[in-house]
């Protein structure tokens, strides 16, 4: 079991990278939305007597996180007409490579961690804070609020995958609200996004400084 | 009756939305504020079982939260029910009802025992309030809705890794891995350190970016100076202190583990360098409501400063917390007034506004005197208290730098308030169609009456309340 599962997370990790360096916004929504339905399935296969409720919880966040946001991520892009993210702060490829760099940085470090001894061999810790560290490269670096909102929702992704170590300390409710707060989220910035296109006649979050001291 | 009080608010959020009238919507904001009082009032005070179960109950410190939420809101509900009447031209619809939404996550913050239910709330907060700062739909409030969702999103999501490693740390003890509050805290000496001490870092920046600590504070400025006067009053004063409760829950745990020594430096630094900051921005701010907003920040620092010192601060921390939320609503709702009236925000436009708005800019010049701690007023007595627990406390150098920040930020804000109140004003300054109502000038009234009460007498019932929440956080369960 613990070699497929390290097999899903180093998808992940590579998904990560991929992230990292396309300049293509269609592409870093296609990632991360199939990033989404990996980590949906990892509970199913870790979970030895599977129960209703956690079969329940990884369908909503199969479907919410492979096809709704994706979709609607895809519909907000159709309505501004955009393309590509240009001049990100960090190149495509050094970013790539910043996130390869912190992939590493993240097993060594994962290995001096105190970690309970079941949870030495999995890869979830370092691929959990791989995962955290890449998207704060795609939140910080890049210009489109759209490619922001994907940083984002890896950084979330990051954070799930270290809640797969906490079996049962999370209940069904907790997890469903999480999932929906994540939905009405990605809605309410969809409207955002759109209305910024709308005022500022761009996506590029930097034109937005009006608001300083 | 707990299932009322917690279910009531989206109840009349949903009734909200289906009113079809932009006129008479508004009115649902008094009506389920009233409604939300007398409920909490029987929740607070007469409420023999206060612990419904172990994820949703009111402890003595989610009770003084709830009571002082429930109060502002009500108070502030009659200002927002005269603001929209000014503003009928605009579609009101999702505006209520995520007000309605928003009194109803706030009340389950202070319900939850259960770290998972809060950190749900605390998100759900973040979404109902982004339709609230762009009400305004400038380019400046879209901008300001953009940067506080992002900021915000970005420190839940941390304060969630926190959670997860304080459940973590359980199960690194060879405990069942929870986030029940009342098992942890019962564990606490157990927990594993390490995990521990680094859930405590990430929530304390996580529900800090919540609070407006600095330096996670870059959103507040934009989003209280765009946002409409009564909106930046429940953010200052009610969410704020949802995300202190947060932050007194992690200090709650660690204080059981016996780690006060390993916190304390922390929340010092963070008190201090949150005041400093506030203090460097507000010297010649010459935006009023950035400057309120940066007042914020500094009461903030004041409240987590408080925590730092330990118990002998607690009574004084939550007083603060009470008077900081009841003064913010006065300088808010007066400072609404006067951007109405004027257009602008800021004091190159807006001065002598005592003669063209006497009620409201004495207000907002009594409500700066008593935020900054003068006397008669209720923050004195609490940042009195506070200070008096840190020099007994031997805490020399931090209470001493607490004070000279007090008395900067006083010269700072002074400087600013005058220019607006004083003076005559220039002769380009716009003149709107508002006229002072009493809507629109009671509601702050009554939270000047409130504040000055509170600095001549503590009442009895919240001295109690006060007293039995110092209690329950300095015992071990």
């Amino acid at each position: 079991m613990n070699s497929l599962l390290n097999a899903l997370l180093v998808i992940v990790l590579a998904l990560n990278l991929f992230a990292l360096g396309t300049s293509r916004i269609i592409t870093v929504i296609k990632v991360v939305s199939l990033q989404g339905i990996l980590l949906g399935i990892i509970p199913l296969i870790m979970e030895e007597h599977l129960t209703l409720a956690a079969v329940f919880a990884a369908a909503a966040a199969i479907i919410l996180k492979g096809t709704v946001i994706p979709s609607m991520m895809m519909r907000a892009m159709r309505d501004v007409q955009i393309k590509r993210e240009m001049e990100p702060l960090i190149g495509f490829l050094p970013s790539m490579l910043l996130g390869a760099l912190a992939t590493g940085f993240a097993l060594l470090f994962a290995s001096a961690l105190p970690l309970a001894s079941e949870h030495t061999t999995p890869l979830l810790v370092p691929a959990s804070l791989a995962t955290i560290f890449a998207g704060f490269i795609l939140l910080t670096t890049r210009a489109k609020a759209i490619t922001q909102i994907m940083g984002y929702l890896v950084l979330e992704n990051g954070i799930y995958i270290f809640g797969l170590l906490l079996v049962g300390a999370m209940p069904l409710v907790v997890e469903l609200g999480a999932l929906l707060d994540l939905f009405v989220a990605i809605f309410v910035i969809c409207i955002i996004v759109n209305h910024i296109n709308q005022t500022f006649s761009t996506l590029d979050t930097r034109r937005m400084a009006a608001l300083k001291e | 009756m707990t299932l009322t009080l917690l279910i009531f608010p989206f109840i009349a959020a949903l009734a909200a939305w289906l009113i079809p009238s932009n006129r008479w919507r508004p009115w649902a904001i008094p009506a389920a504020g009233i409604i939300h009082f007398v409920l909490t009032l029987a929740a607070v005070f007469f409420n023999d079982k206060p612990l419904a179960s172990e994820w949703i109950g009111l402890d003595p410190a989610g009770r003084l939260v709830l009571l002082m939420i429930s109060m502002i809101y009500l108070i502030t509900s009659f200002y927002l029910a005269g603001y929209l009447h000014y503003r009928l031209e605009r579609p009101n619809r999702i505006f209520v009802t995520c007000l309605l939404c928003l009194l109803g996550t706030m009340t389950m913050i202070t319900w939850s025992r259960h770290l998972g239910i809060m950190w749900v709330s605390i998100e759900t907060t973040a979404l109902c309030t982004a339709p609230l700062i762009y009400f305004n739909k400038t380019p400046r409030s879209i901008e300001a809705t953009w940067k506080y969702l992002l900021i915000g999103f970005v420190g839940i999501a941390l304060a969630l890794l926190g959670t997860f490693f304080l459940s973590y740390s359980a199960l690194h003890a060879g405990l069942q891995p929870t986030l029940v509050l009342s098992e942890l805290l019962h564990n606490a000496p157990q927990l594993s350190k390490p995990w521990l001490h680094a859930a405590f870092v990430l929530i304390l920046i996580g529900y800090g970016t919540k609070m407006g600590l600095a330096p996670m504070h870059t959103w507040k400025p934009d989003a209280y100076g765009e946002a409409p006067g009564a909106v930046g009053t429940l953010l200052a004063g009610c969410v704020t202190s949802c995300a202190f409760l947060c932050v007194l829950r992690i200090y709650h745990i660690c204080t059981a583990a016996g780690d006060f020594a390993f916190i304390s430096p922390m929340l010092l630094f963070m008190g201090l360098l949150s005041m400093a900051v506030a203090g460097v921005f507000m010297v010649g701010q010459q935006d009023y409501k950035r400057m309120l907003a940066y007042s914020s920040v500094e009461h903030m620092g004041i409240l987590i400063l408080g925590l730092g010192l330990g118990v002998p601060a607690l009574f004084g921390t939550l007083l603060h917390l009470f008077n900081n939320g009841i003064t913010k609503g006065i300088l808010f709702m007066s400072a609404g007034n006067i951007h109405r009236s004027f257009g602008s925000t800021s004091t190159e436009i807006v001065r002598g506004a005592l003669r063209r708005l006497p009620a409201s800019s004495a207000l907002f010049l009594v409500g700066f005197l008593a935020i900054t701690g003068s006397p008669p007023f209720g923050p004195f007595i609490s940042e009195f208290s506070i200070l008096n627990a840190g020099f007994s406390s031997g805490h020399f150098v931090v209470t001493g730098l607490f004070l000279a920040l007090l008395l900067i930020i006083f010269i700072g804000m002074g400087a600013t308030v005058l220019t607006v109140t004083q003076g005559s004003e220039p002769e380009s300054a716009p003149r709107t169609a508002y006229r002072e109502g009493f809507l629109t000038i009671a509601p702050p009234i009554v939270l000047l009456a409130l504040v000055l009460a509170l600095g001549l007498h503590i009442p009895a019932p919240l001295n109690d309340l006060l007293n039995s929440a110092v209690k329950f956080l300095e015992t071990q369960p």
